[in-house]
């Protein structure tokens, strides 16, 4: 006999039982019964404690989750018990764990009998900041995640993001069959360390990093670009204070030269490592580091200049080549040799593929680290980064740790100790499975694919394409005309198709332009970029059928007042005009908008 | 030569993985080849090469979870591509990441408010949390300093010396002086009285540990409190706790309910837990919670305009996969509290058999306690004849990995052997590893017992070396002891003339 508790409360509780299957409830003394999930086996016995009154009857109850509580019943019928519970004694609960095991089985068989969706799971609201006191079955918890996680984007249409979305089923089942395995555990798992070790050699090779023959090069396996970026810039910063405590100089105020168009974790590294951060500013139309004027803010406590291969804005590659002959020039000059880091995070598994000629990498004699995401163009699903040093110098003794850790000897330099070996195992597969030549492939399809949509947007005659054809395959465009609607509307538009297509405006110095970015990933097939063009044409239809955003127009309007205040003093009559003007101008937009009589289901 | 190529392609398809030329050539470990494979080989050669690697579920060295239920397993695939950071895009799993934290905050008794979130983050593991916290003591300190006008580049923190490598590495990449309480024989864990002593202006935080890595006993937080509080009083300074609650921050709760060791201890301003070890999730979760808003400088958290949203963050990491967030989060509400516990006293319940088990062989000191983490840490009665680290090699034929270690610095010369019980070592295990030592003390017994000798030596080197290329030493002697394990077994089985399957 089935039948559901129905409580609010654990504590001092009041419910009902109720019979579900149709049977009525006929309790006779000593009988016991299945009711539901929470209660596992009900003794009905006569009244026998002093809390009862004595029509009513009370009930031993035992709990799945072990703790017997006691049970009094305060009204009873064919089909519906109400009663009282009261707390017994921890004492009294730890006494009858023995008991827990079989009324758990029980519980468990009852259960089983429910269809996830007709149990009583996924009617109650979980609770959302405390842990539950009870246990739920394993089928209902999935469901219930499974079913709220459909509510987040589609990973494989987000093309805000760089990070690889699909992989082979073949190392989805690498994958899974190694999740278990933790890294750190070296001593343990030698095959997982030595797969790493030859994914090292391999990308520092592909870098051409000099390693002589029968050497081993310099690097490490990381979660991703910022553990790598924080671990290239702590050696350097370690580096240098070596250098200036030889010297004896004063070593507390280190910097690093960038471009402002760096990813968010150099300005981390920076703030958390205490380096300050000198950024080359942008300009309109050049959304890169300009090396000619990061060589002139290097001075002696720079401990590395920081070029990116492949700017996350805009795909484009940094002159890493100019900059190192610049930089060569100027450390002749001081005396100094401030060296520099690439941060290939995005290009890094590009350029050897399609760009072999390009000089960026170890061939330059001040390229001393490079970073790059395995999880990006590496093909491999989130949670991977390499940092590879051009010889062991350059990477101090001091940080790396050589630990008797469970019994081995490991030497490490990471930020993080335990996490995941599958990644590795991952990257490993797609280094041997694709080689040179997959790799190469994937990365020209890549960028045949950028190129049709890039193609495809321009004919569309509304867009500025911001990005180069050479660098990343990405395509951040801007609207030509943003008056009525911003390129953010575009964004928000395109989600009701199932893009996630981001919109964002530029580092200082070119914050007026917002483009949206679409980032051609491996899993971006031709059909796919024929479908968002067509798309984004039914977008800027849409949009253009309608009145203008207020927001969008204040927005817009805004930027013009900023404008005019810096270049007059008295700007003060102008912003007030301004202001006039917007209000008539949203006023004339709404009554064209009521004029027309047109409206469609979006608004 | 596309076409040959498409020929040679469907060439490959026909024949069965073993029968191709691919695991005929060798692959080239240390540079890129130059074309590629058909994933079933490349499959086939990984996974073939990987089943070299020990069984996980068999590494009783180590706390981190091997084993979560299929449902969970399909949750995790279904996310793998999800990145964590892309909060934006992926928000159902950014609340999740956000209960979870609630929900531990909850449990370690946070002071909040009724519709008050709680303050911490998701890691990749309690390394990172560490760095974080650390992180938030070190600025919070300069902070104060500069405030006062004093000087603020010789921070400190104090612990004891049984912490994980990580506060080593925490201290050293981020340039604070790491001042450790020496361990003495007998006493594996912090002494509160000489942590307090060594307190001074420059001391950013006290780290306590909550189940040992050495032997998994709890710290008394709670003395540590009360004589901190006075140092505090006497000095006018208000050096606050650090509780790393690694291995023990899913214990203590459940079967230790009354223990005073986090947010209800006043001086306790952050912890870190583990999710992957008795958190139950695999390698790669790890959360950090703070008392207040106020314990975490602001300065140290992103705004970022990255991809269109404004995302609060603070981390080292940026992108992960998300699939650990998630697990955590089936299991806290799966498992719930009763879960939970049920779970920690079912590990109670192996450890207890276990130990029992091996004290009944006479054989062993039992170095762990009872209350704690449950693990088991032992030591040999006598190892004049043989040693910890011969009793685990032995144990490696068997499939077991049980590792041995020294103890640290001013213990050093006890060395122990450590089995962890997680949530997937049964009863049967126990009796099974039991059985296994047993047999493996008997043929130990039976072997020369030259090499131990020598072994003695070795360790008395170690200790008159010191600490600081102690190190080195033991990877020498290590090395030697294999070697000569190897030299007697030959011998053994020469004078025998007798061979057993497992030679």
């Amino acid at each position: 006999m089935q039948s559901e508790w129905i409580t609010d409360r654990r504590d001092a509780f009041c419910g009902r039982l109720v019979a579900v299957d149709g049977k009525k409830l006929k309790p006779s003394v000593g009988s016991h019964f299945l009711v539901g999930p929470l209660i596992s086996k009900c003794t009905y016995r006569p009244a026998c404690t002093e809390r009862s009154v004595s029509s009513q009857k009370s009930i031993i109850i035992n709990w799945i989750d072990s703790s017997p509580k006691l049970l009094i019943c305060t009204s009873f019928s064919t089909s519906l018990i109400s009663v009282e519970v009261s707390n017994l004694e921890r004492e009294i609960e730890r006494q009858r764990v023995g008991k827990m095991v079989v009324t758990t089985t029980i519980a468990d068989s009852g259960e089983n009998l429910c269809c996830t969706f007709a149990s009583r799971y996924v009617r109650t609201s979980l609770p959302r900041f405390k842990m539950p006191e009870s246990s739920i079955p394993k089928d209902a918890a999935y469901q219930i995640i499974n079913d709220e996680l459909m509510l987040d984007g589609n990973p494989r249409l987000n093309l805000a993001s760089f990070v690889s979305t699909w992989m082979e089923p073949e190392c989805d089942k690498l994958i899974m069959s190694s999740i278990n395995k933790n890294y750190v555990d070296m001593d343990e798992y030698p095959v997982t360390t030595e797969l790493q070790n030859r994914c090292v050699n391999m990308i520092a090779n592909l870098f051409h990093a000099p390693v002589g023959d029968g050497e081993t090069a310099v690097g490490v396996s990381t979660v991703g670009s910022s553990e790598a970026i924080m671990l290239a810039g702590l050696a350097f910063k370690r580096k240098w204070q070596n250098k200036r405590k030889a010297e004896g100089k004063p070593y507390d105020k280190p910097n690093i030269v960038t471009g402002a168009n760096v990813q968010v974790c150099w300005e981390k590294f920076a703030r958390y490592f205490e380096v300050e951060l000198k950024e080359v500013k942008l300009k309109e139309g050049y959304y890169v580091m300009d090396p000619v004027k990061a060589v002139e803010m290097v001075d002696e406590n720079t401990i590395c200049v920081a070029a990116i291969l492949g700017s996350t804005l805009t795909g484009e590659f940094e002159d890493v080549k100019l900059l190192n002959e610049l930089l060569t020039k100027k450390n002749k000059e001081t005396g100094g040799d401030t060296p520099i880091h690439v941060d290939a995070a995005s290009g890094g598994f590009i350029a050897p593929f399609l760009y072999p000629e390009l000089d960026w990498d170890f061939r330059l004699p001040l390229v001393k680290s490079i970073n790059v995401s395995g999880h990006k163009y590496g093909l491999v699903y989130p949670g991977i980064g390499w940092v590879v040093w051009r010889t062991k110098d350059d990477l101090p003794e001091e940080l790396i740790f050589h630990i008797n850790y469970l019994g081995a000897d490991q030497p490490t330099f990471t930020l993080n100790f335990s996490k995941g070996a599958s990644q590795i195992i991952a990257q490993y597969y797609q280094l041997i499975r694709l080689g040179f030549e997959g790799y190469k492939r994937v990365m020209v399809n890549c960028m045949e694919n950028a190129k049709a949509l890039k193609e495809g947007l321009e004919k569309t005659g509304r867009f500025d394409i911001v990005s180069k054809d050479v660098g990343v395959p990405l395509v951040a465009f801007s609207h030509k005309d943003s008056s009525n609607y911003s390129v953010f509307d575009i964004s928000e538009n395109l989600r009701r198709f199932g893009w996630i297509v981001p919109a964002y405006t530029m580092p200082a110095d070119a914050e007026r332009i917002a483009v949206l970015r679409v980032v051609i990933r491996e899993d971006f097939s031709r059909s796919l970029a024929e479908r968002l063009i067509s798309d984004v044409e039914k977008v800027l239809k849409d949009l253009d059928a309608l009145p203008a955003r207020v927001s969008g127009k204040v927005a817009h309007v805004t930027a013009t007042v900023e404008e005019t205040v810096n270049a007059e003093i008295g700007g003060n009559a102008v912003v007030k005009k301004d202001v006039k003007a917007i209000e008539e101008e949203i006023t004339s937009h709404w009554k064209r908008f009521v004029d027309r009589k047109k409206m469609n289901g979006v608004c | 030569m596309v076409l040959s190529k498409t020929a040679s392609e469907s060439d490959v398809s026909i024949h069965s993985t073993f029968a191709s030329r691919y695991v005929r050539t060798s692959l080239p470990r240390f540079k890129m080849p130059d074309n590629s494979i058909p994933k079933e080989a490349a499959y086939q050669i990984i996974n073939d090469e990987l089943m070299l690697d020990g069984n996980p579920r068999l590494n009783l060295a180590s706390f981190v979870t091997t084993w979560m239920e299929p449902e969970c397993d399909k949750l995790m695939m279904a996310s793998i591509n999800k990145n964590y950071v892309d909060m934006d895009e992926y928000p159902v799993t950014t609340e999740l990441q956000n209960r979870c934290v609630n929900m531990i905050a909850h449990l370690f008794n946070a002071p909040l408010g009724d519709s008050e979130a709680a303050v911490g983050v998701g890691t990749v593991g309690s390394s990172e949390a560490i760095m974080l916290a650390g992180l938030a003591f070190k600025r919070r300190w300069q902070n104060k300093m500069k405030a006062e006008g004093k000087p603020c580049d010789k921070p400190n923190i104090v612990t004891g010396a049984n912490v994980q490598v990580c506060w080593e590495k925490f201290a050293r990449y981020f340039e604070v002086e790491l001042k450790e309480v020496k361990l003495s024989d007998g006493y594996y864990v912090m002494d509160p009285v000489k942590a307090v002593d060594m307190v001074d202006e420059n001391t950013i935080c006290v780290a306590a540990i909550l189940g040992s890595t050495l032997n998994g006993e709890f710290e008394d937080v709670k003395l540590l409190n009360d004589l901190l509080v006075e140092k505090n009083k006497q000095t006018g300074w208000d050096t606050p706790i650090h509780v790393d609650a690694a291995s023990g921050g899913f214990i203590a709760p459940f079967i230790y309910p009354e223990l005073e060791w986090d947010f209800r201890l006043p001086l306790v301003k952050s912890i870190n837990v583990s999710g992957h070890k008795y958190g139950l999730v695999y390698a790669g979760i790890g959360w950090v919670i703070w008392r207040s808003k106020e314990d975490l400088p602001e300065e140290l958290i992103f705004h970022i305009n990255y991809l269109g949203a404004d995302q609060p963050t603070f981390t080292l990491n940026f992108s992960k996969g998300s699939s650990q967030v998630i697990a955590q989060y089936y299991q806290l509400i799966r498992l719930g509290y009763e879960g939970y516990r049920n779970v920690m006293e079912n590990c109670r319940e192996n450890m207890i058999v276990l130990r029992e088990g091996l004290e009944k062989t006479g054989r062993f000191n039992i170095v762990s306690k009872d209350n704690g983490v449950p693990l088991v840490a032992f030591s040999l009665k006598d190892n004049s004849q043989h040693n910890e680290f011969e009793v685990s090699d032995m144990l490696r034929r068997f499939g077991w990995i049980v590792p041995a270690y020294t103890m640290p610095p001013d213990a050093q010369h006890v060395t122990v052997l450590r089995v962890v019980i997680r949530e997937d070592f049964s009863r049967t295990f126990a009796e099974r590893l039991v059985i296994d030592i047993e047999r493996v003390l008997h043929e130990l017994d039976t072997l020369p017992a030259r090499i131990s000798a020598k072994f003695g030596l070795d360790c008395e080197e170690i200790k008159s070396n010191g600490s600081s290329n102690g190190v080195v030493t033991v990877k020498k002697t290590t090395l030697e002891t294999q070697r000569e394990i190897t030299t007697a077994w030959k011998k053994f089985v020469m004078d025998r003339k007798k061979t057993n399957g497992v030679c």
